[in-house]
C-alpha cells in the first residue's frame, strides 16, 4: 500500500463521515420542523437548542484533538479560548440589546450598574456585526500565538506546558471575575435580546443558528482532515512520536507546534461564539479551569486522535450530562469522574477503539470458520 | 582548514563541571569515511551533539563546509544545511508507516504551509522507492514503524538520513543490539552511502570497524588522542593502553 491509496482511501472516509454527520443535523432539525407536536419524532425546539449547544461543543473537540490527539500537546487552557470567543460574541450581543434593557439606557445594564458614563474603549468596535465575527477567531487566535510563541519558543512542552496552562486559565478567570474589567464580573453576559435585529427568543432564530453551527461543524470537520491528511498531519504525528527527532529532520518543530495550537484556539473561540446566542448567557464559571478540564475529559471518552471520536465525545458525553443532570442530579459528578477513569483504564484510545473492536468482532463472528494465518495481521 | 567539510576547533563542552569535550579539535575532508572510536565517557556522542546543534559548546568553533559557523545556528537549520544525524537508539516515529518516515525526511521545503498544500510529486515518490530498495525495507513500505525489528528500524533510520541527501552524515553506533548478518550488512550499507558523501561513525565494535574503516580517530577523555588507519590504532601503545587493552573490545 503506498501513500496515494492511502490519502484516497482517507478521502472517502471523511465523505462518509460528511455525510453521516450532515444526516444527523438534517435529521434533527427536519424532527422539529416537520412532526406534530405529538408525534414521538418530535424534537422540541428546546432540544434542538440542547443538540445546536453539543455541536458547538463538538468543534472545539476538534481542535483539541488536532492539538492533543495529534500533536501531542496537553493544553488544559481551552476554556480560555472558548471563553474569548464567546465574549466576544456575548459583547457583541449585548451592544444589539440597545435602550431596551432593565435601565433603558444605551450601554449594557451591569454597567449602568456598575456606574460608567460612557461605553468602554474596548467594547466600541464590536457595535460591527462583522467585526465581532471575524473578532471571535482572530482574537483567541492571537492571544494563543503571542502566548504560544513565547512558551514554544523556550521550548517548554509536556506536563510543564499543561501546568502553565491550566495556571492561564485560573489567572484568565480571575480577571473576568472582576467588575473592573467591565465584562460584567461574575455574572457574565445575559439578558441577550436579539442577533442582526432577529429575536433570539424566537423559534426561527434558533433554528437558523442550529443551522449556522451545523454547517460551522462540518466546516471545521473538513478543515481537520485536510490538515491530518497532508504532510503537515504527519509532522503533527511525528512531534508526538519523537520531537526531538523532527527537529533533526529539518523541521522547526515549535513553528508547527504553534500553528496548530493558534488553529485550535481558533476552532474554541468559533465554538463559543456559537455558544453564547443558543444558550444565552456566558459567564467566567463556563470558561475557567474546570470546564477547560471537562473538554480534555470529552476528547479522551470519544477517542484522542481520530477526529470523529473526539466530535461523538463532546456530544455524548454532554448529552449523557443533560440526561443525567436532569433525572438524577447528584449522580453526574460520580459518572463523569468514573467515566474517565474507566476510559484510562480500559479503553485508552477512547470508545472510539470500543466501536473498532466491536467491528473485527462482528467481522470474525460472520466467518464461521476462521482461516488461521489470514486473521492474525 | 582547507578543503574540509567539518572543522571543529578547540572545542570545549562543560555539563556542571564536568568537561565533556575538552579543546577538542578535529577536521573532516569531503567523501571521506570516519570512524571515531573511544572508551565509555570519551566523548564520541557529545561531538555528534555539538555538530548538529543538540549541544552547544562552551568554547570553541565548529565550522561547516569553511565558510558556515554551525555554533548559532537550531538543529533544523542545521539540519537543512546538509548535516543528517542517526542516533544511538533507533529513533524512527513510530506511529507512522515505514514510507511515511521516509516522506517526512524528504529533502524539500519544510515549513508550515508548504507541508499543508504541497503533495508528493512522482519524482518524489520514486526517491522513496530507491531509498526503500537500498535499505532492503521494500516490503514493509506500508508497515507501522514502531512495529519493526531493532535491526530494521536502524535501516529505516539510516534511509531517513539518506532522504535528506546530507552532505555529511552523522552515525552513532549504527551496530550496537544487531546480529553478525545484519551488521555486515549495514557494514555495505554505510560503505555505499559513503561513495556519495561525508560519513561520520561512532563506533564500539572493532570488527565492525575494520570492515568499513579508513581512518580512524580515537577520543580519550574529551579529546583527540590519536588518528591513522586501523592497523596504526590498533598497534598503537597509548590507545592500546586506554581502551584496547583491556580486552573486552
Amino acid at each position: 500500500m503506498n501513500s496515494l491509496t492511502h490519502s484516497k482511501k482517507g478521502n472517502t472516509d471523511t465523505l462518509k463521515w460528511v455525510l453521516i454527520i450532515t444526516g444527523c443535523w438534517l435529521a434533527l432539525l427536519m424532527m422539529n420542523l416537520l412532526p406534530s407536536k405529538d408525534s414521538i419524532f418530535y424534537l422540541s425546539s428546546f432540544n434542538l437548542n440542547t443538540a445546536g449547544k453539543y455541536m458547538a461543543y463538538a468543534i472545539l473537540a476538534l481542535g483539541i484533538d488536532l492539538l492533543w490527539g495529534y500533536t501531542g500537546i496537553l493544553s488544559l487552557g481551552q476554556g480560555i479560548f472558548f471563553g474569548l470567543g464567546a465574549y466576544c460574541m456575548g459583547m457583541h450581543l449585548m451592544l444589539s440589546i440597545g435602550g431596551e434593557g432593565a435601565y433603558q439606557s444605551d450601554l449594557p445594564d451591569f454597567m449602568v450598574w456598575n456606574q460608567l458614563e460612557s461605553l468602554p474603549l474596548f467594547w466600541q468596535p464590536f457595535k460591527s456585526f462583522f467585526f465581532s465575527m471575524v473578532g471571535v477567531m482572530a482574537v483567541p487566535a492571537l492571544f494563543a500565538l503571542v502566548f504560544g510563541f513565547l512558551t514554544f519558543r523556550s521550548r517548554i512542552k509536556g506536563v510543564y506546558f499543561s501546568i502553565i496552562t491550566q495556571a492561564l486559565a485560573l489567572t484568565v478567570w480571575l480577571l473576568f471575575n472582576q467588575n473592573s474589567m467591565n465584562l460584567g464580573g461574575t455574572n457574565g453576559l445575559t439578558d441577550f435580546k436579539k442577533i442582526l435585529d432577529f429575536p433570539l427568543s424566537d423559534a426561527a432564530t434558533q433554528r437558523v443558528l442550529f443551522i449556522a453551527t451545523g454547517i460551522c461543524l462540518i466546516l471545521a470537520f473538513l478543515l481537520c482532515r485536510w490538515i491530518t491528511g497532508s504532510r503537515l498531519g504527519k509532522v503533527l504525528i511525528a512531534i508526538r512520536d519523537n520531537e526531538g527527532r523532527i527537529r533533526f529532520s529539518g523541521y522547526s518543530a515549535s513553528r508547527y507546534k504553534l500553528f496548530v495550537f493558534v488553529v485550535s484556539a481558533a476552532l474554541a473561540g468559533l465554538a463559543g461564539a456559537l455558544y453564547v446566542p443558543q444558550v444565552g448567557i456566558i459567564t467566567p464559571g463556563q470558561i475557567g479551569v474546570l470546564p477547560s478540564i471537562e473538554m480534555i475529559v470529552w476528547v479522551a471518552v470519544g477517542g484522542r486522535g481520530t477526529l470523529v471520536g473526539a466530535l461523538l465525545g463532546a456530544i455524548g458525553v454532554n448529552w449523557a450530562r443533560s440526561f443525567l443532570t436532569s433525572n438524577y442530579p447528584d449522580l453526574w459528578l460520580y459518572f463523569l469522574g468514573l467515566l474517565f477513569i474507566g476510559v484510562v483504564l480500559y479503553f485508552p484510545k477512547g470508545m472510539w477503539e470500543v466501536s473498532g473492536r466491536l467491528k473485527t468482532l462482528l467481522k470474525s463472528r460472520k466467518k464461521k470458520q476462521p482461516v488461521i494465518g489470514k486473521q492474525l495481521t | 582548514m582547507d578543503q574540509s567539510i567539518l572543522y571543529v576547533e578547540g572545542v570545549t563542552v562543560s555539563f556542571d563541571g564536568f568537561k565533556a569535550l575538552h579543546d577538542l579539535n578535529f577536521v573532516m575532508a569531503p567523501g571521506e569515511l570516519r570512524v571515531v572510536i573511544g572508551p565509555n565517557g570519551a566523548g564520541k556522542t557529545t561531538l555528534l551533539d555539538v555538530i548538529c546543534g543538540k549541544v552547544k559548546p562552551t568554547l570553541g568553533r565548529v565550522v561547516f563546509e569553511q565558510y558556515t559557523d554551525l555554533l548559532h545556528l537550531h538543529e533544523d537549520e542545521i539540519s537543512n544545511l546538509g548535516i543528517g544525524r542517526k542516533f544511538q537508539a533507533p529513533t524512527v516515529y513510530t506511529s507512522l508507516t515505514v514510507f511515511e518516515n521516509l516522506e517526512l525526511s524528504l529533502n524539500r521545503k519544510k515549513g508550515v504551509f508548504n507541508t499543508l498544500f504541497k503533495g508528493l510529486t512522482s519524482v518524489q515518490r520514486d526517491k522513496i522507492h530507491e531509498t526503500l530498495a537500498t535499505i532492503g525495507l521494500q516490503e514493509k513500505q506500508g508497515d507501522i514503524a514502531g512495529l519493526l525489528s531493532h535491526g530494521e528500524k536502524q535501516w529505516l533510520e539510516i534511509g531517513m538520513v539518506m532522504m535528506q541527501e546530507p552532505k555529511v552524515m552523522l552515525v552513532d553506533e549504527p551496530v550496537a543490539g544487531m546480529t553478525d548478518h545484519e551488521t555486515e550488512k549495514t557494514g555495505a550499507l554505510l560503505q555505499k552511502i559513503s561513495k556519495e558523501r561525508s560519513v561520520l561513525v561512532i563506533e564500539h565494535d572493532m570488527a565492525f570497524v575494520r570492515q568499513i574503516a579508513e581512518k580512524v580517530t580515537v577520543l580519550h577523555e574529551g579529546t583527540v588522542l590519536f588518528e591513522g588507519t586501523v592497523d596504526e590504532v590498533q598497534n598503537h601503545d597509548k590507545v592500546k593502553e586506554v581502551y584496547l587493552g583491556r580486552g573486552d573490545h
